[in-house]
């Protein structure tokens, strides 16, 4: 039997992590030893920690040695509970608090503009991600943790569920594919996600399947609410599929393409400019219309060129897509500002809309801008371009009452 | 060895004496003030120098023995060349071969390519160090290594300690990337090019002996002279002074940290709702990461808004370099040049101006710039709740950082210190510093990622700021929230030996910093 594991990550360039050597012994007792950058002012409570750990788990003789740079106490209890977990079978886990401000629910229609992935294995990322802004969060289980970290990534994603304040993004996790990602729904569902994005789609039934364990899981904790879903399209045989996978269950919410998988099943290259991806893109625009879901762009993923980012953000939304991904944080207000409605935009906007409630007052069943006549749909995208520059505090003199 | 503690005006216990010299605690800013004459160095005759205008010596070995060298004195060098000088340490491999020693070295600054020197300080050849420590020298010293206690002192405060007279230079070695055999100095040209010598200036003026180290020796006369040779004894060629790629290096990049980038951000911001950026505002201008990049979102708000700064203090870079140049900016007061850009425009461009730390901080003058600037923004690596800050020493107690001129930037009208409140579980804001180095009533305005605490002392920003957006809290606010976030720090008592004195601008000593415990 494995005696000997070693989780979590250590290293010049690592920060806020720690790396646990956990080695189980007949006997002996427990014996911790500490290296610590903070030694001097949690080296105490650091140890402490671990021996309630190790007590709580059963444990009573062992060697632990923890490599620590910096690492919050939700850290080193995920590496600590991912080491202990790997050598001996457990029900218990063991959790820390869940701050009360992280209990919220989301909307459906809530605004999808910038959503950030975080690495789900690379703490150090975490606990400022909310600062940022962003509308959501992501908890990345998937692509951005290696294969041999994926374990160990499960605990700490929930012990962040429950411990970091990420200032009320929505908060998502994207799972792995297939059983995997249904493993992964046991540890994060029950410590408030308000959205799933299931990587890979390229079925209904594939979300159908997700949506059915997630319940399961739900109901078994009793927890009432929303759960949202936002499955990701990657594939040719996912952009045939779009318009089912969008309405395979009524808790999608909006669907995203993913444009480097995409492309690779394509066998093409990946431009800044996109064209290879044009049909894929409107394909899925449409779909998720159709559906009545919000329509995603993908990532882009040059985070040092901020004016590149701006002129795709705008294409994107002329495409008619309503958010797009980020992997920096600084990408995040660029993409706000460019998914907000324009000056002239809303100008123009408040100009028909005025001529349309005169014309109602006047009963007159024409709307019309001096000798220009207005249509019904142009008076409704009016409308939804001042309730989209309501919402985000574009119009002066209101005020936001969220 | 009794060292008589008291406890000073910001109720630090210090110690009376520091090497056998009488030291004076802090009395409060602006309390201080010496009588008497100033220092003065010795009558020289200009009949006891070469007619021909030539001081040239072979080496620095021979111009050390020519200057007198002995037990005990004081040798000063400078940080001109960062951290790719390679001066200092062909200084004291002369010093060791004479078998001199207990010198006591008083640098401008000194840097991480300095821990060649630890063999000297072992062995005795270097008594102790009176100068800022940056990296390994710094964590020999805090471990208890060195025979005599460290005294950091400000830029500012390196001035008044020479003016006054508290620190005579016996010999004062200036490396110099142009000279001529006069003795005609400066930064401006050369493979060691750095820019300006200011830090040097007093040390020309007041040290015993002068001596002038050049790898770019041209014939008389060196123009400009930021270095006057009427003040040098002897001049030495060598084939390098310093690695140019060190000396002006990389540091000077804007973070991409974007944790960073959102305080250099809040702080522009907190700056404009104050009222601070309008038309011939200026402001001091750091190397630091994130003090370049509250440079270039002024730049973008400057722009917006079609304002113009009258001047920036400080080092320069390129970024500050393009603000010149884009009209931005009136002056660049240049205290220290950063990169090659720099080193241009300082040669070519008449509005930028070099400067020293007598013109801009020194104490016995009359008068000086910092006070003149409207607003500093500034590191530091702790502040506590009554908004005193630590910029030399890290929370586990190890002297790693120099003082600079932070100390006397804090007279700047408005001292802002853009912080992380939390850096991989290190709280910044705590109930004490574990140093003090700036009193709390010289600092304005904290800006961390999770709030913006405002000096009680200044109504004036909290009512500016009032009906902003920004996110104004309490210092105490900010403190509880970084201890909910990393866990309230054990308690650290120590009461080893001092290591180290820090002065305050006026010359007095402001806290001490003991051994850590190993």
């Amino acid at each position: 039997m494995k005696n000997i594991v070693v989780t979590g990550n250590k290293g010049p360039r690592v920060r806020s992590d720690c790396e646990v050597r956990l080695e189980l012994r007949s006997g002996g007792g427990i014996i911790i030893n500490l290296e610590s950058k903070v030694k001097a002012m949690y080296g105490n409570s650091i140890t402490n920690l671990y021996r309630e750990g190790l007590d709580y788990f059963g444990i009573k003789n062992a060697v632990l040695d923890i490599d620590d740079s910096g690492a919050l106490p939700f850290v080193h209890m995920a590496r600590l509970e991912a080491a202990v977990k790997s050598l001996i079978k457990t029900d218990k886990n063991w959790l820390p608090p869940l701050l009360e401000k992280n209990i919220y629910s989301s909307a459906r229609n809530r605004f999808r503009f910038s959503r950030l992935y975080l690495p789900g294995n690379t703490p150090s990322m975490m606990l400022n991600a909310g600062l940022h802004s962003p509308d959501g969060i992501i908890l990345d289980l998937e692509d951005s943790v290696a294969p041999a970290k994926k374990h160990e990534a499960r605990f700490l994603v929930r012990n962040a569920l429950r411990q970091v304040d990420f200032y009320g993004a929505e908060r998502m996790v994207r799972i792995n594919q297939g059983e995997k990602g249904y493993e992964d729904l046991q540890y994060v569902l029950p410590h408030n996600v308000n959205l799933i994005l299931v990587p890979k789609c390229e079925s209904g039934e594939q979300i159908r399947e997700v949506a059915k364990r997630a319940e399961n899981i739900l109901d078994q904790n009793n927890i009432t609410g929303d759960l949202f879903f936002m499955p990701i399209i990657e594939s040719a045989m996912g952009v045939e599929k779009a318009f089912e996978i969008a309405s395979s269950v009524k808790n999608v919410v909006a669907i995203a393409i993913g444009l480097e998988d995409y492309t690779a099943d394509l066998g093409v290259q990946r431009t800044n400019e996109g064209k290879e991806s044009l049909f894929a893109r409107m394909r899925l625009v449409n779909a998720a219309k159709a559906a009545r879901v919000q329509p995603i762009d993908s990532v882009f993923s040059d985070v040092s060129d901020m004016e590149a980012l701006r002129t795709t953000a705008m294409i994107s939304k002329s495409y008619g897509f309503e958010g797009m991904g980020c992997i920096h944080p600084r990408q995040i207000q660029v993409i706000k500002a460019a998914f907000a409605p324009e000056k002239d935009e809303l100008n123009k906007a408040l100009e028909i809309v005025k001529a349309f409630r005169e014309a109602e007052e006047k009963g007159l069943g024409v709307v019309s801008i001096g000798s220009k006549m207005i249509d019904p749909p142009v008076v409704h995208r009016a409308m939804r371009i001042i309730e989209l520059a309501e919402k985000l505090n574009l119009i002066p003199g209101e005020t936001d009452n969220n | 060895m009794a060292n008589k503690m008291v406890k000073n005006a910001a109720g630090r216990e210090v110690v009376t004496e520091i090497n056998g010299q009488k030291a004076v605690p802090y009395q409060g800013v602006g309390k201080y003030k010496p009588e008497g004459r100033k220092y003065a160095p010795w009558i020289s005759s200009c009949a006891d120098y070469p007619d021909n205008g030539d001081k040239r010596v072979s080496n620095i070995r021979e111009a050390l023995v020519k200057a007198g060298i002995k037990d005990g004195m004081t040798i000063s060098t400078h940080h001109h060349f960062r951290n790719g000088d390679l001066l200092a340490n062909m200084l004291f491999d002369a010093v060791h071969e004479l078998g001199i020693k207990d010198i006591r070295w008083f640098p401008s600054a000194s840097f991480p390519c300095h821990e060649h020197l630890i063999q000297y300080l072992d062995d005795g050849t270097i008594h102790h160090i009176e100068g800022s420590m940056n990296g390994p020298l710094g964590r020999y010293v805090s471990e208890g290594k060195m025979k005599g206690i460290a005294v950091l002192r400000s830029h500012g405060g390196r001035y008044q300690a020479v003016q006054d007279g508290e620190v005579e230079i016996d010999i004062a070695v200036i490396g110099a990337p142009m000279a001529d055999p006069f003795g005609n100095a400066n930064g401006l040209e050369g493979d060691s090019a750095c820019g300006l010598l200011g830090f040097a200036l007093a040390d020309s003026q007041y040290a015993n002996r002068v001596i002038v180290v050049t790898d770019n020796m041209v014939p008389f006369p060196c123009i400009p002279w930021q270095i006057q040779g009427n003040y040098v004894d002897f001049t030495v060629e060598v084939p390098r002074l310093g690695l140019p790629e060190e000396i002006v290096s990389g540091t000077t990049k804007i973070t991409k940290s974007p944790d960073r980038l959102l305080l250099a951000e809040l702080t522009a911001k907190f700056c404009d709702a104050a009222g601070i950026l309008k038309d011939g505002f200026s402001f001091q201008s750091g190397a630091g990461g994130t003090s370049l990049a509250v440079g270039e979102f002024f730049r973008t708000l400057m722009k917006e808004k079609g304002i113009k700064a009258r001047f920036a203090r400080g080092g320069s870079n390129k970024y500050l370099v393009s603000m010149l140049e884009e009209g931005l900016v009136d002056y660049i007061l240049d205290g220290q040049t950063f990169d090659l850009d720099g080193v241009r425009s300082m040669r070519e461009n008449p509005r930028h101006v070099w400067t020293s730390p007598f013109t801009s901080y020194n104490y016995h003058g009359k008068g000086n710039f910092a006070p003149l600037v409207d607003v500093a923004i500034l590191g530091a690596t702790e502040v506590d709740i009554n908004f005193n800050a630590n910029v030399v020493t890290h929370s586990d107690g190890y002297l790693l950082h120099g003082i600079g001129g932070w100390q006397n930037c804090l007279f700047s009208k408005t001292v802002i210190l853009p912080l992380p409140l939390v850096r991989d579980r290190v709280p910044v804001i705590i109930d004490r510093v574990t140093t003090l180095c700036g009193p709390g009533e010289l600092i304005d305005v904290i800006v961390t990622e999770r709030g913006i605490a405002i000096n009680p002392l200044r109504k004036d920003l909290m009512d500016a700021v009032r009906n902003s957006d920004l996110p104004v809290k309490t210092i105490q606010e900010l403190k509880e929230e970084a201890e909910r976030l990393c866990g309230r720090p054990e308690k650290l008592y120590n009461d080893g030996k001092v290591i180290a004195a820090i002065k305050w601008v006026d010359g007095t000593v402001i806290d001490v910093v003991r051994k850590v415990k190993v």
